[in-house]
């Protein structure tokens, strides 16, 4: 029997207080993140209980407790405290998924910090743009990434405090502080800050369709969201043993690799090395993992390598899978099924949502490449395309939205007040991000496309606006095409999403040239490092196209749905506004 | 001639290995399974082969596990050279 027992019957007269009730949570208990998910539990019993299996490259291997998890993490948030950070100063993680990773994670928070993890792969641009508007105060880093914080530091007036926590101390610039966790002393108690519901907790970064990143804000409260659908969704019980692939650079790895999971007092494995499928089974097989949460990308390349892969590793272990980051295609679902014996359990939610909202349930049948159904507690609803007034037909296809109010959501966009107000449908002008958060009679619009069957199944239909998902992974046109444009050779360009087998789509970059230069594989290869080198990989081009011109509107400003339309054979639309030749 | 594993180690060497890392990278050191190139990068690096070796590499053989190392990059290039 899974922990959800009936989907149905959880509907009915639903309540999140059941939440409480599932952490054993007693009024008057400390609410901060920090301390739920490594003092709490060993309070409650589970000091010597393993925490966290890590495995790196090279055969490396290490085990944490509980206890460990405490000590280590009271060790950060002291060593922030001593640095003179205050609660509400953004810090910034920036690292491999070392377990220093994890441990500053807590610390941070138990010293009322505001935690900013980013994707270590992101290049000096991406990092300075999200560490500026964060106005981040201080960052941990190792000793291969901190030369892309050196680069940027005259920018960042506000970054104070740059911590190196892995490498060789000797290779250290003055002004910048040392500290590996696990050759320093060990801090047995630490006064955890006294978290309010609303206080700040994490505050990860998004792309959307105009402008630079947005920094979403979550707060401790999210974790009776996190807890509650780690429990119901992904079944998570006692003697488990859980892998979720995500990196804590983006969200799944932060609500999924670390708070639901730990506040539950679930052992956790993490495997910080590159992808192959080999290894992957391995990692699994080695570790006995039972619980496997991971993104449609990684499934479709496990497919491709095929099931006499599968069959020469002993996955009897497994009991559960799940998905995110991406529509799961029926495909991926039925494969599982058949080389697993389990089939992919699909969860919809986004950065801003920072819970699981649409989902298939352990138990409830699966329609292989549906989203699944509402959680309990969520106002779903499909708002029309044009009108925003909702549908309720069956299979029209609708914007989806959702009613404010859920535990995890995100409580603001990081001073932009005008962004957050943009999301939701029917909002006054005026509105600000505390009343829109909590007025149950608007719609929190996602962006994205869905349609309902008759069952009450949702299924996906694709992103209503221009961001790219690629890999399960948001990228913004706007910065990537801000990139471009520094490229000596580059004029003007688009970035758009073109279809990939195993990504679900990748970037594609159509470009005019400044005069004097040619299109040539020598150009296209120069592009293409360029802005992995400044951005991220993920925002690498896998494609570019040189043109002419470029389609405009008549005042001046590029259609990508155009091209996107162009790329994907679809309908190219009302063409009115385009500019004339 | 430089040889062709020489040739594509620098490349790699000079693109996706900073200057004053701690790496030591010879042709028999993992690239992918060790993070050195993502399965992102790789497409970068499948197009320096394409463009070099003027060759088509097929998506189906430029796998994680065909890029994981310089020999097995030399030795996929060498099969689609004819």
């Amino acid at each position: 029997m899974s922990n959800i027992r009936s989907y149905e019957e959880r509907l009915k007269g639903f309540d999140w207080s059941v939440s409480r009730e599932v952490l054993g949570w007693t009024e008057g208990e400390l609410l901060n993140i920090g301390h739920m998910c490594s003092d709490r539990i060993c309070a409650n019993g589970g000091a010597d209980r393993t925490a966290l299996i890590w495995e790196g490259f090279g055969g490396k291997k290490q085990t944490y407790t509980f206890d460990d998890l405490r000590v280590h993490s009271n060790a950060f948030a002291k060593l922030l405290q001593d640095q003179g950070l205050e609660p509400g100063d953004r810090i910034c993680i920036f690292m491999d998924k070392i377990p220093s990773l994890y441990f500053s994670f807590l610390g941070i928070l138990k010293m009322g910090g505001i935690a900013q993890p980013l994707f270590s792969a992101f290049g000096d641009e991406s990092l300075e743009v999200r560490l500026d508007s964060a106005g981040t105060r201080a960052i941990l880093t190792t000793q291969k990434h901190v030369k892309k914080v050196r680069k940027i530091l005259d920018r960042l007036p506000e970054l104070k405090h740059i911590i190196v926590v892995e490498g060789n101390e000797a290779k250290l610039k003055d002004g910048e502080v040392f500290f590996d966790v696990e050759a320093a002393p060990r801090v047995e108690e630490f006064d955890s800050f006294r978290a309010e519901p609303e206080s700040p907790s994490v505050l990860h970064y998004t792309s959307g369709t105009t402008g630079q990143p947005k920094g979403a804000m979550h707060v401790h409260s999210s974790v009776w969201g996190q807890v509650l659908t780690a429990s119901w969704v992904l079944d998570l019980r006692p003697d488990d043993i859980y892998w979720c692939t995500a990196d804590p650079g983006w969200v799944t790895g932060t609500s999924y690799g670390i708070i639901g999971p730990w506040a539950l007092g679930i052992t956790q494995c993490v495997l910080d090395s590159g992808f192959t499928s080999k290894r992957w089974y391995e990692f699994i097989q080695d570790n006995r993992v039972t619980v496997w949460y991971s993104a449609p990308t990684a499934i479709r390349s496990l497919m491709r390598d095929g099931e006499d892969l599968v069959r020469a590793h002993d996955l009897s272990t497994l009991r559960h899978l799940a998905s995110v980051g991406e529509p799961l295609n029926a495909e991926a679902v039925i494969w599982s099924e058949k080389a697993y014996g389990l089939p992919f359990h699909d969860t919809f939610w986004q950065t801003e949502t920072g819970a699981m909202m649409i989902v298939n349930y352990p138990g409830m049948p699966i329609k292989p490449g549906s989203m699944g159904k509402p959680f309990p507690g969520i106002g779903a609803g499909l708002l029309d395309l044009e009108t925003q007034e909702p549908v309720d037909e069956p299979g029209k296809v609708g914007l989806i939205a959702f009613r404010p109010g859920w535990p995890s959501m995100f409580r603001r966009y990081w001073k932009k007040p005008d962004i957050y107000r943009s999301k939701f449908a029917g909002a006054a002008d005026d509105a600000m991000p505390d009343e829109l958060r909590t007025d149950e009679s608007l719609w929190y619009v996602s962006g994205d496309r869905a349609s309902v069957d008759k069952d009450g199944y949702w299924w996906f239909v694709g992103r209503d606006d221009d961001v790219i998902n690629t890999g399960g992974h948001l990228v913004g046109p706007f910065e990537i095409e801000s990139a471009l444009v520094e490229h000596e050779a580059i004029a003007e360009a688009a970035a758009i999403g073109k279809p990939d087998d195993v990504n679900m789509e990748v970037v594609k970059a159509v470009v005019t040239l400044n005069p004097g230069f040619e299109p040539s594989g020598d150009l296209e290869l120069s592009i293409m490092n360029f802005i992995r080198k400044r951005l991220s990989p993920l925002a690498m081009p896998q494609e570019i196209e040189y043109v002419e011109k470029l389609p405009k509107t008549r005042s001046g400003k590029i259609l990508r749905r155009y091209l996107r339309a162009l790329e994907w054979g679809e309908e190219v639309g009302d063409l009115s506004t385009l500019e004339d030749d | 001639m430089a040889e062709m594993k020489d040739v594509v180690l620098e490349y790699i060497i000079d693109e996706y290995v900073d200057e004053d890392d701690d790496l030591e990278v010879g042709v028999d050191s993992p690239l992918i399974s060790s993070g050195i190139v993502d399965s992102f990068s790789m497409v970068s690096l499948k197009i320096f082969l394409e463009k070099k070796y003027d060759i088509k590499l097929p998506d189906d053989e430029a796998t994680p596990d065909a890029f994981d190392t310089v020999t097995k990059i030399v030795e996929l290039v060498k099969k689609h050279q004819g």
